[in-house]
């Protein structure tokens, strides 16, 4: 399972990537979507998919049943995180698009005063 | 051009309060199983943005009048408060009380000061996410 | 009173919450701003004290036990930096109120100002890494709402790019974070300090310390990974560029001497080589930045990747002297260039530009401007008594003591290199002929130059004095290279 997971890792990440190199602004947001989400993902893995029952004390459920807690709640804060983040991008990337009339990010390099 | 809204108009009525007595149900059930005020907050905000969808933003200004920034700096002072409450009895931050009470209608029911904290983040989601999605939505 | 500790990043977070609430009550807005500020500055001083006095200062979060509840450490070095950074907020509040501009401060300027310094002091307070990351996220957020405030092109423009750097790092952080977890099932850093010397394989640890030496690179613009900081910091206004220049790259610097020497130290030969070739590296191409451009901004925005590369290097030392330097230099580092971005504030609006091919002459107009230029200018570049003398002076001791004495030498040579850029400023700005400028009204010149001078003053003290402070300072340094101390107060709790 955990190797399963590793590609599927892998595959999101080079996605990511793929997705980020692009000059659209909304792909590069995409892209970062992604990028996070390989990232919690590498997280709840490597913290051992062992464990089927979620991590909250119930009766008749022996200790080594539990699903480690510490990466769920590390995933469930960098999700909200990433949450805030992405939604903040998109209202900038909708501002810039506004204001300088482009989401091509060929246009936008370099500054307005550029010696 | 004028489209036809009636169907939806009709199913958001209905729909609209399924999903916020369940981001309720969510928002308890927190207590001691998966849920909590992240997740009934998001719900309630996406019932709001439902409305939004089926009758305009303005129509629903006008129903829910509520200024979303103080919102969400109402939830976040009531989630420090009650973090911060520890300080007063010299105990570490974030420390939680807890008790088994016996209210009328529930039975024996335990009170968590984890609530309020919950309370707080629940305005807080909601506040947070109805000002992003209407910041991007308002203007035309 | 267990809870001291934390009230340098409660009091900001209560007190931007509230300000939020009335967004265009200026008055109020600047007043309560700046009370927080100074309250902070106070309570910060308080833990000071107390960890001076008691030793370290732990707290963890909701009562539980060491290394399964977070734990927030003060020792004296975060106490130190704490300070220092409540100070740098409550003169960055001050020199606000005359240059901001009443549309910034009616849209939460204040507010995310005093979340920046929620999440710096958190950064600088926490005992655990992954709680490193949320207040790194928290201050990163105030930081992306800072850099885009007010909406101009410009500013919208690099804030994409800050954004998509800030993100990629932010995705590395949490994957190192992870594999850290994967190898040594724990993040509390005081943890990590006892479980990595138990592990056999040390390859893998080696991996992840570069790998986390990358995130913490993004952030503290060390070499090659500096390369969106000049365009970024160039775009928002002043006050907000000098919290930044003062604040956030030295966060990231703060947690590669917090991780380099608390615990990924199984590998030394590699990691810290590796670290000091980084830091030379940086500094040379802070050198040829500092140099290039004839753009005030610029000229202090690649000086501060100079200093991190500076500070970075006598760390890797790992010897009294260069960590001791680098505590003393990091402090100077945030209040001089805090200072200087302020007096290139003034220097910027008496022209109208930041071009400095389009300034002269300022000297018989505004000579106390000059005068407090030219000092803050040495100061930066480390002439004796100033505030940068001593820093250098050990961390150049810190090198010829250590394995890479060739470090040492650049440092010294590049000193010069400071010098010529920031002197450059003054030749150009203060000397030559005058030009036509718009008179700035007295009281804004006044309402800006003052906190300028007194920022200037305290360097001044700073260095002048720096007797005084060495026993902090060696307090600190001796935590940094005893990883012992650290573990046993926070598991004494």
């Amino acid at each position: 399972m955990e190797i399963i997971m590793s590609v599927v890792i892998g595959f999101m990440f080079m996605a990511a990537v793929y997705l980020m190199l692009s000059k659209s602004l909304i792909r590069i947001i995409i892209g970062t979507g992604l990028l996070s989400h390989g990232a919690h993902l590498l997280l709840l893995t490597m913290g051992g998919l062992g464990g089927e029952a979620p991590p909250v004390v119930a009766y008749g459920v022996s200790v080594s049943d539990y699903a480690d807690p510490l990466p769920q709640a590390l995933i469930l804060t960098a999700i909200v995180i990433s949450f805030a983040v992405t939604s903040f991008f998109l209202v900038v990337a909708y501002r810039a698009y506004q204001e300088l009339g482009t989401d091509n990010m060929e246009l936008l390099k370099g500054t307005e005063d550029h010696e | 051009m004028k489209t036809n809204d009636v169907m939806l108009q009709t199913v958001t009525k209905v729909v609209t309060f399924i999903i916020l007595m369940f981001a309720v149900h969510i928002f308890f059930a927190g207590h001691y199983t998966p849920g909590g005020g992240f997740v009934g907050g998001l719900l309630t905000a996406s019932a709001i943005v439902l409305l939004m969808l089926a009758f305009g933003i303005r129509t629903v200004k006008k129903i829910i009048p509520v200024n979303y920034v103080v919102m969400t700096s109402v939830g976040l002072l009531v989630a420090i408060g009650t973090a911060a409450a520890s300080i007063l009895f010299d105990v570490p931050f974030f420390t939680h009380a807890y008790d088994y009470f016996e209210l009328p209608l529930f039975g024996e029911t335990s009170l968590h000061s984890a609530l309020l904290f919950d309370v707080g983040v629940y305005l807080v989601v909601v506040g947070v996410t109805m000002t992003i999605i209407q910041t991007i939505g308002e203007d035309e | 009173m267990s809870n001291l500790l934390l009230f340098p990043i409660i009091i900001p977070l209560i007190m931007a919450t509230i300000l939020m609430l009335f967004p265009n009550k200026i008055k109020m807005q600047r007043l309560v701003a700046l009370l927080s500020a100074l309250v902070t500055l106070i309570a910060s001083l308080f833990l000071l004290f107390k960890v001076y006095n008691d030793g370290i200062q732990v707290v963890t979060l909701g009562s539980w036990p060491a290394p399964f509840g977070i734990s927030m450490v003060s020792d004296l070095f975060s106490a130190l930096l704490v300070v220092t950074t409540s100070l740098i907020v409550l003169f960055v509040v001050l020199y606000s109120f005359p240059t901001i501009g009443i549309k910034r401060e009616q849209s939460f300027y204040y507010p995310a100002v005093l979340f920046l310094l929620t999440g710096v002091n958190g950064a600088f307070t926490t005992g655990d890494i992954f709680n490193l990351f949320v207040f790194v996220e928290v201050l990163l957020m105030a930081s992306y709402t800072l850099i885009v405030h007010g909406g101009e092109r410009q500013q919208l423009r690099e804030s994409i790019k800050y954004l998509l750097v800030n993100i990629i790092s932010s995705a590395l952080f949490v994957a190192a974070v992870a594999l850290l977890y994967s190898v040594t099932g724990t993040l509390n850093m005081a943890d990590l300090a006892v479980k990595i010397p138990q592990i056999e394989n040390t390859g893998i640890l080696t991996v992840i310390a570069v790998l986390f030496l990358v995130v913490f690179g993004f952030k503290a613009a060390i070499f090659p990974l500096y390369f969106w900081l000049p365009a970024s910091y160039h775009a928002p206004p002043m006050p907000i560029l000098a919290l930044f220049g003062a604040l956030l790259t030295k966060v990231g610097v703060y947690a590669i001497m917090r991780t380099y020497t608390l615990f990924f130290t199984m590998n030394v030969g590699f990691t810290h080589e590796l670290l000091a070739i980084i830091a030379i590296l940086t500094i040379l191409a802070g050198c040829v930045g500092a140099l290039a451009y004839f753009d005030v901004k610029k000229i202090i925005i690649y000086n501060i990747i100079i200093a991190v590369g500076v500070i970075l290097f006598g760390v890797s030392q790992l010897n009294e002297a260069g960590v001791q330097g680098s505590i003393l230099y990091l402090i100077h580092d945030m209040m001089i260039k805090a200072a200087l971005f302020f007096l290139v504030g003034i220097v910027a609006v008496i022209f109208g530009t930041s071009n400095l091919r389009k300034m002269g002459g300022l000297m018989k107009t505004y000579p106390v401007l000059g005068w407090t230029y030219l000092v803050a200018a040495f100061g930066l570049a480390g002439i004796p008594p100033l505030s940068g003398f001593p820093g250098k002076l050990l961390i150049v001791q810190g090198g010829f003591e250590g394995p890479q004495f060739w470090g040492s030498i650049v440092i010294l040579a590049t000193s010069l290199i400071v010098l010529l850029s920031a002197v450059r400023i003054f030749i150009y700005a203060f000397w030559g002929e005058p030009v036509e400028t718009e008179p700035l009204k007295k009281s804004a010149y006044h309402a800006m130059l003052i906190p300028s001078m007194l920022l200037v003053a305290i360097t001044v003290f700073f260095g002048v004095g720096a007797e005084l402070f060495m026993p902090l300072v060696s307090g600190a340094a001796e935590v940094l290279l005893n990883p012992s101390l650290y573990i046993e107060a926070v598991f004494k709790e």
